[in-house]
């Protein structure tokens, strides 16, 4: 059990958000068409901007004077809290898809429950973010299923792309002693309750998208620890090299 | 409208927003899509993001017919020298009290 569990907490709800953010970002200028550009770059900013309050929240829950802007960008990789699935790099846009399906349907039943937090901070967070968490999911279900039950090339990509996802999807309910202390004391709901929610969400958009559900995918809260896969050294590498290059500086 | 022809392009949509309850939709611009669903996201994001609107509609640009420049003169001069069509024009009677 951390020192600290709210802080530990919060550091993994901001990570998710911020590693996700930044991933939809480097669409930024590359979508495949103008309009989609510039929904990816909205959600990006969305989860960015949620980032930003939780990790905030967590700076000051820590209170050792460290700032959204500290835990974002001087922390390094082992220090990080987010889950796999999201630090996944983008792939082609039926990959973004569907890693973005599978985390906001996930987002979605975290942020409506966390409104009823009995931390009144987060609690306003989660009423902020819940609203930008429902158009996420409309709009990467709405895409999934176009993909899958489009042409065979369509569908083939995000077959594809759902296999090789799958198994980061294991962690997303896996509860260690953080989230059942914070669960106890009311501050964060049961996971265990919001597991079927999502597994019914995801495998009714699956089957309209006539794609197929990959087997159980194995479970495991290493990322708890800061086991990641190689991709979010490289994530970081890019998105903290200007503050840790010129420290402090602003425009 | 060559652009609805290309095999390459999405459908051009046309996006009205409705700026407040009880106001018209007003036409706001438009937005390549797949189907009206996704033109209706395209068009929150594009059109919506800095709370401009309550409601969208979006229909295909195809759909709409319009008047052509051209036509602009048979159309619309004729209504420019008819001041009677104006209810300014009429002088209220002396008798006509309440206004």
């Amino acid at each position: 059990m951390p020192d600290n569990p709210l802080f530990e907490y919060l550091l993994r709800l901001g990570d998710d958000r911020l590693v996700l953010g930044h991933r939809l970002a480097e669409w930024c200028g590359h979508g495949p068409i103008l309009e989609e550009d510039i929904a990816l770059s909205n959600i990006s900013l969305d989860f960015i901007g949620q980032a930003n309050l939780l990790l905030g929240l967590a700076g000051t829950v820590e209170g050792k004077g460290r700032d959204a802007d500290g835990l974002a960008y001087l922390r390094d990789g082992v220090d990080f809290r987010n889950h796999p699935l999201v630090e996944q790099p983008n792939g082609d846009y039926a990959f973004t898809i569907t890693r973005s399906f599978l985390f906001d349907a996930y987002d979605y039943l975290l942020v409506q429950a966390l409104q009823q937090s009995a931390n009144g901070e987060l609690a306003g967070i989660a009423a902020k973010a819940v609203k930008e968490a429902a158009y996420h999911l409309r709009h990467s279900s709405e895409w999934l299923v176009r993909f899958g039950d489009g042409t065979e090339e369509s569908h083939r990509r995000a077959q594809e792309a759902l296999d090789a996802l799958w198994r980061w999807t294991g962690t997303l309910f896996a509860a260690d002693d953080t989230d059942q202390a914070l669960a106890a004391s009311g501050v964060v709901p049961d996971l265990s309750a919001l597991e079927p929610v999502w597994r019914a969400m995801v495998t009714e958009v699956v089957a309209r998208a006539t794609l197929t559900l990959p087997p159980p995918p194995p479970t495991g809260r290493g990322y708890r620890r800061g086991d990641h896969t190689e991709y979010l050294g490289h994530l970081l590498a890019e998105m903290q090299i200007l503050p840790r290059s010129h420290p402090g500086a602003s425009w | 409208m060559s652009e609805q022809n290309d095999p390459g392009q999405w459908p051009l949509w046309e996006v009205f927003t409705q700026p407040e309850g009880g106001k018209p939709h007003e036409h706001a611009g438009s937005v390549h899509a797949p189907d009206a669903e996704m033109a209706l996201q395209n068009a929150r994001d594009i059109y919506t993001r800095r709370g401009e609107a309550v409601s969208i509609w979006v229909v295909p640009a195809n759909a709409i017919s319009a008047t052509s420049p051209s036509d602009a003169g048979p159309f619309f001069d004729p209504g420019n020298d008819k001041p009677y069509r104006h209810p300014q024009f009429y002088k209220v009677p002396r008798g006509v009290r309440v206004f």
